[in-house]
C-alpha cells in the first residue's frame, strides 16, 4: 500500500487524531488530548480502522459511582456505623440522634438496620427508647467493615475488579436510596497497526483542501494547493430524477413503429354510443357482449345521438343493405344503439375514421393506442381499464397477405421473431384471425391479440364502397408485462415509487 | 363462446381417421376453433359463436374429417316423409309464432347418448338460442305422443300437467313461481297473457315453450327408439337452422329423420329442409380479398374440403351451416382450406404518409418539460369515485356516474385528475421525499354540444410533496412550461376549497381555463392520511394546445 498517497488521503479528522495515537490508545484521551467532539474523534476512529491503520476495540465496562448520599457518607461514614460507634452504655435514642447529628429518618433507618444485624438490644423507659449494645455489636463497633473500606476508595470504580464481599456489599448499598449506582460504559481503545505506525510517520502537509471553492479560484493559492485524496471506489448513496412511466414509454415506441410505416394517428372519445362502439361495426344486437356484465353503461347522460349513416348500418343489420348480404335479418332497434357506454376496443375509431374517408383519400393506414373499458373486477389477470394498439390498412389493392406482413413486421419490432395466424371469430371481420407470437425464452406460442378483414357489411355503410380494410387489435398490457417480468397486471398501475424510480427504461 | 368437451375416442370415431396427437392439435387449431387441450383423453375447445353446428360430437367430427382430407364434400342428409302432422294455431302467433319440427326414429339411447343429446340442446339453448330466448329446444320420446299435435296458446292458469322433475301435477303460473326452471327462464313469459303450449290429440301437454317438458312424455329414457324435436322461436329460418343442426346429428349417430307437415294458418311447411341453399361467388372477388390465384378445379376441391358442394358453378352451402350471409363468409372458409399457415407475409409497396396527432406530440413535449424538472410520471385509471372526487378533495365536484359498475372504487367517470395523484401519495408517505408527480389522463363532464353528451378534454395534473413545497413553486412550473411555448397567462386568485384560501390562482389564456394550482389544504391533506405539505395544479392540456394553435 502506497502509503504516501494513503496519507494524502486522510481527512483533516484523521490528521489530527492519528500523531496522538502514538500517545495514547484510550478514547477519552483522545478526546481531551485533541480538543475535539466526541463524535468527531469516532468517525476518524472509525475511517482510519477501515483504511486498517487501527484496530478499534470496544469493551463494555461496569461503572460504580457515588450518588448524593454516597458522597456524604464517603466523607462523614456510614450513618449505621456512626450510630452503632455513639452507644457507650445506655443511651436514649433522642441522645445519640444529637451527638452523631443524625435526621430522625436516618435515625429510624439505623435503628431498623442495627436491630436485623443483632448488634443492638432496646427497651422502653418510659417515653423514650433505650438502646445499648449485644456483645456482637460490641466487636462490630471495634471492627472495619467491607462497606466502609469500599467507601474509603476512589470512585468510578470498576465493578470487574471487585472482590466477590465487595460486590455483595455493593449490591446492598446500592438497595439503599441515592448511595450507589452504576453505568455501562463502552470503553474504546484504538491501537495503531503497522501500517498505522508507517503513516504516521509519513509528512502530511497541512494545505491539503478538501474542497475547490470559489474563494479559492479567487485567490492565489490555487496553483500550490492540492486536495485530499477520495476513495473513489466506495458506495454513493442513489439519486432519482424524473421520469416517464413505463407503459408510456412502451407507448412511445409502439406508435414509432406504426408512424415509421406510414400510419397515420387516430384520436376520439373514451364515451361512446353503442352505435359506433358495436353496430356500426355489425355486432348483431343481441349478442352477449352487449350484456351489462360486459359493458360500462352510463347512468347521466344515459343516451346520445346517432349520425346520418345510422340508417345505412340499420338496412344493414336488417337485411344486408344493398350489398347482396343477408345482413342479421332481426329488426334494428336505435334505442339500443343510442345508448352511452365506455368504448369495449379501440376499433370503434377505426368505425369512424373509415366513415370520414372518401376515395381520393385510400389507399390510407391508421393505427391508435388508447384506453378500453370491460366491466370486470380488478383481479391478477384482468383490468376494467387497459390499452389497445389498434391498425387498420383501407386499400383497395390489400388482401390476407398483407394483414400477415404487417403483423409480422410489428412483432419483429417489438422483440418477437416469429408470429402466427390462426382461424378465429369476430362478429365485424371474415376472414377473422388469432395472431401468436413465438416466445423465445417460454418456447411456446403466446397469444397476444387478434385480426382480420373487415366485413363489407361493415365497410360498405361507411365508405360507401366494399373496400378491404385491414384490421388488428393488440393488448399492450401483456407485452409489457412480459418485458418487466410482472405477474399480476395490477402492478403497471399501481404506481409505486419505489418501483417507478428503480425500474429500468423500456429499452427498445 | 361455449367452451366444449368431446371425448377423444367417440369423436376419432365419429371422423373415421385417428390422427397423431401433435398432428391432431395442430389440425384443431387451424380449422377454426380454439383448441384448450387434449387431456386424459378429452379434448377441450373453445368453439367460436358463429358455428354452432360444430357444438356437437357429431358435427365438429364432420366439420374435421372434411378438413383433414377424409369424408370431403357435401354431405346429403335424407328424410322420409312420416304423414304426421304439427298444427300451428293463431292463438300462439301474437306469444310465440313459429316452429320446426321433424321425427327421428331408431335411434340407440344409453347413458352416454342421452347425455351427448342433452349437451347439445343445451349448448344450442345458451348459444345459439340467446339463453332461449330466441330458441327453445324440445325432445320428447315420440311413442309417448298421440299425434296430430298442436302447438297453440292457453292461458297459464289452464294448462296443467306434472312437469319434468316436479312430483305433481302444476298449472304453467305455478310452475314459473314454484319450479326451478320456471323461475330461471319465466321472465321471457313476462307479460303475456298467454302461454305458447305443445298438445297431443288427446289434449296432453307435451311441454311450455321456452320453459319446459311434461314429466309424462318429455324424458328419454333408455327405451326410447323415436323421438319428436321441435324448435320454436320469433325467426322462421333460425328455427329451421337448429333443427337441422340436431337433426344431422341424431342422424349421424344412426337415426332416421322423418318429415313432417307443418300446418300454419296461413301455409302448410313440410320439416326438415335439407336442401343446400345456393350462393353465388365471384371468384376474382374472392381471388384479390385472399391475395391467391385459386383456379376453377382448385376451388371445387377447397370447397369440398370445408364442407360445401358446387355444382354448376354454385357453391352449395349445407343445411346446417347458419353463419353463410355472404361470399365473404365462404371466402373465410377457402382461407383456411388452403392453410392460414401458408399465406406469405408481404408488405405491399404502397407509400403513405405518417402524422402523429399533434395533440399527443404536445403531451410529449410538456411531458419531457416536467421530466427536466425532476417529475416522476405515474399512469392513472380513468375511472374513481365520488368519495376520491369529492369528499376527500373537500368539494363538491360532481362527476359522470357510471350505470352498472360492478366495483364500488371505479364507478364514476373522472372529472379532474389531482384525485389521482393524492391517491399515489397516500400509498407512498413512507418513501423519501420530495415526491414529484405528474399524470395524464381524461377529464369528463356533461356537454349537450356532443353527441354523447359528455365532453372529454385531456388533462395533466401535477404534486410536488415536500418541507418547503409553496405556491411561488407552483407558479413556477406553470410558467416554466408556458415560457416553452412562448404563452402568457392571465393570473387570478381564486377560491377553491381544496386549496389553501388566499394559496391559490386560476390562470386563463385567451380568456379560457388553463390551470387551477395552489398549495393543498391541510384538511385535505389529512383527509389522504398525508403528513408532508403538497401543491397541486390541474393543467388544460387542451387550452394550451388551442392557443398555439391559434398563433401558428
Amino acid at each position: 500500500m502506497d502509503t504516501k498517497k494513503l496519507a494524502l488521503s486522510l481527512h483533516p479528522l484523521e490528521r489530527k487524531v492519528l500523531p496522538l495515537l502514538k500517545k495514547t490508545s484510550k478514547f477519552e484521551e483522545l478526546i481531551s488530548l485533541s480538543q475535539m467532539q466526541q463524535v468527531e474523534v469516532m468517525r476518524a476512529l472509525q475511517w482510519l480502522s477501515n483504511k486498517k491503520a487501527i484496530v478499534l476495540h470496544e469493551e463494555l465496562k461496569e461503572l460504580i459511582r457515588l450518588e448524593e448520599n454516597g458522597k456524604e457518607y464517603q466523607k462523614k461514614g456510614l450513618p449505621e456505623y456512626r450510630f452503632l460507634r455513639a452507644i457507650k452504655g445506655e443511651d436514649t435514642v433522642d441522645e445519640i440522634k444529637k451527638y452523631t447529628e443524625l435526621s430522625d429518618e436516618e435515625a429510624t433507618v439505623c435503628l431498623g438496620h442495627l436491630r436485623k444485624k443483632g448488634f443492638i438490644s432496646m427497651r422502653k423507659d418510659g417515653a423514650s427508647l433505650v438502646i445499648s449494645l449485644t456483645e456482637a455489636g460490641k466487636k462490630a463497633a471495634k471492627e472495619k467493615h467491607t462497606e466502609e473500606s469500599l467507601l474509603e476508595k476512589s470512585f468510578p470504580l470498576q465493578a470487574q475488579s471487585l472482590s466477590p464481599a465487595e460486590k455483595e456489599a455493593i449490591l446492598q448499598l446500592r438497595t439503599r436510596k441515592n448511595i450507589l449506582a452504576s453505568d455501562l460504559q463502552k470503553i474504546i481503545t484504538a491501537k495503531l497497526t503497522d501500517l498505522g505506525k508507517k503513516l504516521s510517520d509519513e509528512d502530511i502537509p497541512d494545505d491539503v483542501a478538501d474542497r475547490v471553492t470559489s474563494a479559492l479560484l479567487k485567490s492565489d493559492k490555487w496553483s500550490s494547493t492540492s486536495f485530499r485524496r477520495y476513495d473513489v471506489k466506495i458506495n454513493v448513496p442513489p439519486i432519482h430524477g424524473g421520469r416517464r412511466h413505463y407503459v408510456e414509454q412502451a407507448i412511445k415506441y409502439i406508435k414509432r413503429i406504426w408512424l415509421d410505416l406510414g400510419f397515420k394517428e387516430m384520436e376520439g372519445n373514451m364515451v361512446q354510443t353503442a352505435f359506433w362502439d358495436l353496430d356500426a361495426l355489425f355486432v348483431p344486437q343481441d349478442h352477449p357482449a352487449r350484456e351489462m356484465q360486459d359493458t360500462f353503461y352510463l347512468k347521466d347522460p344515459a343516451a346520445g345521438k346517432l349520425p346520418k349513416l345510422a340508417s345505412k348500418v340499420k338496412d344493414m343489420h336488417e337485411h344486408g343493405g344493398t350489398l347482396g348480404s343477408k345482413g342479421w335479418g332481426s329488426k334494428w332497434s336505435s334505442e339500443i344503439a343510442m345508448q352511452n357506454m365506455l368504448r369495449t376496443h379501440t376499433t370503434v375509431l377505426s368505425a369512424q375514421t373509415i366513415a370520414k374517408l372518401h376515395e381520393e383519400d385510400l389507399p390510407a393506414k391508421y393505427f391508435t393506442v388508447g384506453r378500453v373499458y370491460r366491466n370486470e373486477a380488478l383481479s391478477w389477470k384482468h383490468l376494467f381499464e387497459f390499452t389497445q394498439v389498434e391498425g387498420i390498412v383501407v386499400d383497395p389493392d390489400a388482401n390476407f397477405k398483407h394483414l400477415k406482413g404487417y403483423l409480422s413486421n410489428f412483432f419483429k419490432k417489438m422483440g418477437f421473431e416469429k408470429i402466427r395466424i390462426r382461424p378465429g371469430h369476430f362478429p365485424y371481420t371474415e376472414p377473422s384471425a388469432e395472431v401468436d407470437v413465438w416466445h423465445p425464452t417460454k418456447k411456446q406460442w403466446v397469444e397476444l391479440g387478434g385480426s382480420g378483414i373487415f366485413r363489407p357489411e361493415v365497410v360498405e355503410p361507411l365508405l360507401g364502397k366494399d373496400v378491404p380494410v385491414l384490421a388488428w387489435g393488440l393488448g399492450l398490457e401483456r407485452s409489457i408485462m412480459e418485458y418487466y417480468g410482472f405477474q399480476d397486471v395490477r402492478l403497471l398501475y399501481q404506481n409505486d415509487l419505489k418501483n417507478l424510480r428503480e425500474s429500468k427504461l423500456w429499452l427498445r | 363462446m361455449p367452451t366444449v368437451h368431446f371425448n377423444k375416442d367417440v369423436f376419432e370415431r365419429y371422423v373415421g381417421k385417428k390422427l397423431p396427437i401433435e398432428e391432431l392439435k395442430d389440425r384443431i387449431s387451424f380449422l377454426g376453433t380454439d383448441l384448450e387441450g387434449i387431456e386424459d383423453n378429452i379434448i377441450t375447445v373453445e368453439v367460436f359463436p358463429n358455428r354452432p353446428d360444430m357444438l356437437s360430437v357429431q358435427g365438429f367430427a364432420r366439420a374435421f374429417s372434411s378438413f383433414i382430407g377424409n369424408e370431403t364434400g357435401f354431405k346429403e342428409y335424407k328424410s322420409t316423409p312420416s304423414h304426421e302432422k304439427v298444427i300451428i294455431e293463431k292463438e300462439v302467433h301474437s306469444v310465440r309464432p313459429y316452429t320446426s319440427c321433424a321425427i327421428v326414429r331408431g335411434m340407440k339411447f344409453n347413458d352416454e347418448t342421452i347425455k351427448e343429446v342433452i349437451d347439445i340442446q343445451e349448448k344450442l339453448h345458451i348459444t345459439y338460442g340467446r339463453s332461449r330466448k330466441k330458441v327453445a329446444i324440445g325432445i320428447y320420446p315420440f311413442e309417448k305422443i298421440k299425434t296430430p299435435i298442436r302447438f297453440t296458446a292457453m292461458k297459464p292458469e289452464d294448462i296443467v300437467f306434472r312437469p319434468l322433475d316436479a312430483n305433481k301435477e302444476m298449472n304453467a303460473r305455478e310452475i314459473l313461481e314454484q319450479h326451478p326452471t320456471g323461475q330461471a327462464y319465466g321472465h321471457l313469459l313476462e307479460g303475456k297473457k298467454m302461454f305458447p303450449v305443445f298438445l297431443d290429440a288427446d289434449n296432453k301437454v307435451l311441454s311450455v315453450p321456452p320453459i319446459i317438458n311434461s314429466e309424462e312424455t318429455g324424458r328419454i329414457t333408455e327405451k326410447t327408439t323415436d323421438v319428436f324435436v321441435e324448435c320454436s322461436g320469433f325467426e322462421y329460418e333460425l328455427l329451421s337452422k337448429c333443427l337441422n343442426m340436431i337433426l344431422t346429428a341424431m342422424a349421424d349417430m344412426g337415426g332416421h329423420v322423418y318429415s313432417m307437415q307443418l300446418e300454419y294458418p296461413d301455409k302448410t311447411i313440410t320439416n326438415p329442409d335439407f336442401e343446400p341453399t345456393e350462393l353465388d361467388i365471384d371468384l376474382a372477388y374472392v381471388n384479390k380479398r385472399l391475395g391467391l390465384d385459386i383456379k376453377e378445379k382448385e376451388l371445387k376441391h377447397l370447397l369440398e374440403k370445408m364442407g360445401y358442394g358446387h355444382k354448376n358453378g354454385k357453391v352449395l352451402v349445407p343445411c346446417y351451416r347458419a353463419d353463410i350471409l355472404y361470399q365473404i363468409d365462404v371466402a373465410e372458409d377457402l382461407a383456411i382450406a388452403h392453410g392460414f399457415e401458408n399465406f406469405e407475409e408481404t408488405i405491399p409497396n404502397v407509400a403513405t404518409i405518417a402524422q402523429e396527432a399533434p395533440k399527443e406530440v404536445l403531451k410529449n413535449k410538456v411531458a419531457d418539460l416536467l421530466v427536466g424538472l425532476g417529475f416522476q410520471e405515474t399512469a392513472t385509471y380513468n375511472l374513481s369515485n365520488e368519495e376520491h372526487q369529492s369528499t376527500m378533495m373537500d368539494s363538491n365536484i360532481k362527476p359522470i356516474k357510471l350505470a352498472n359498475a360492478v366495483s364500488l372504487e371505479y364507478n364514476v367517470l373522472r372529472a379532474w385528475l389531482l384525485p389521482s395523484l393524492m391517491e399515489i401519495l397516500r400509498h407512498n408517505s413512507h418513501y423519501e421525499y420530495p415526491q414529484k408527480l405528474f399524470t395524464y389522463g381524461i377529464t369528463f363532464s356533461k356537454n349537450n354540444s356532443t353527441d354523447t353528451g359528455v365532453g372529454e378534454k385531456i388533462g395533466l395534473a401535477i404534486i410536488s410533496s415536500h418541507e418547503k413545497a409553496d405556491y411561488t413553486e407552483a407558479r413556477q412550473i406553470v410558467e416554466y412550461i408556458l415560457k416553452a411555448f412562448g404563452a402568457k397567462g392571465v393570473v387570478e386568485e381564486v377560491e377553491f376549497p381544496s386549496f389553501i384560501s388566499g394559496r391559490a390562482s386560476h390562470i386563463t389564456i385567451d380568456g379560457k381555463p388553463l390551470a387551477t394550482l395552489g398549495e393543498l389544504s391541510p384538511k385535505v391533506l389529512k383527509n389522504w392520511g398525508l403528513e408532508m405539505p403538497a401543491i397541486g395544479i390541474e393543467f388544460s392540456i387542451e387550452t394550451l394546445f388551442e392557443h398555439i394553435n391559434k398563433n401558428k
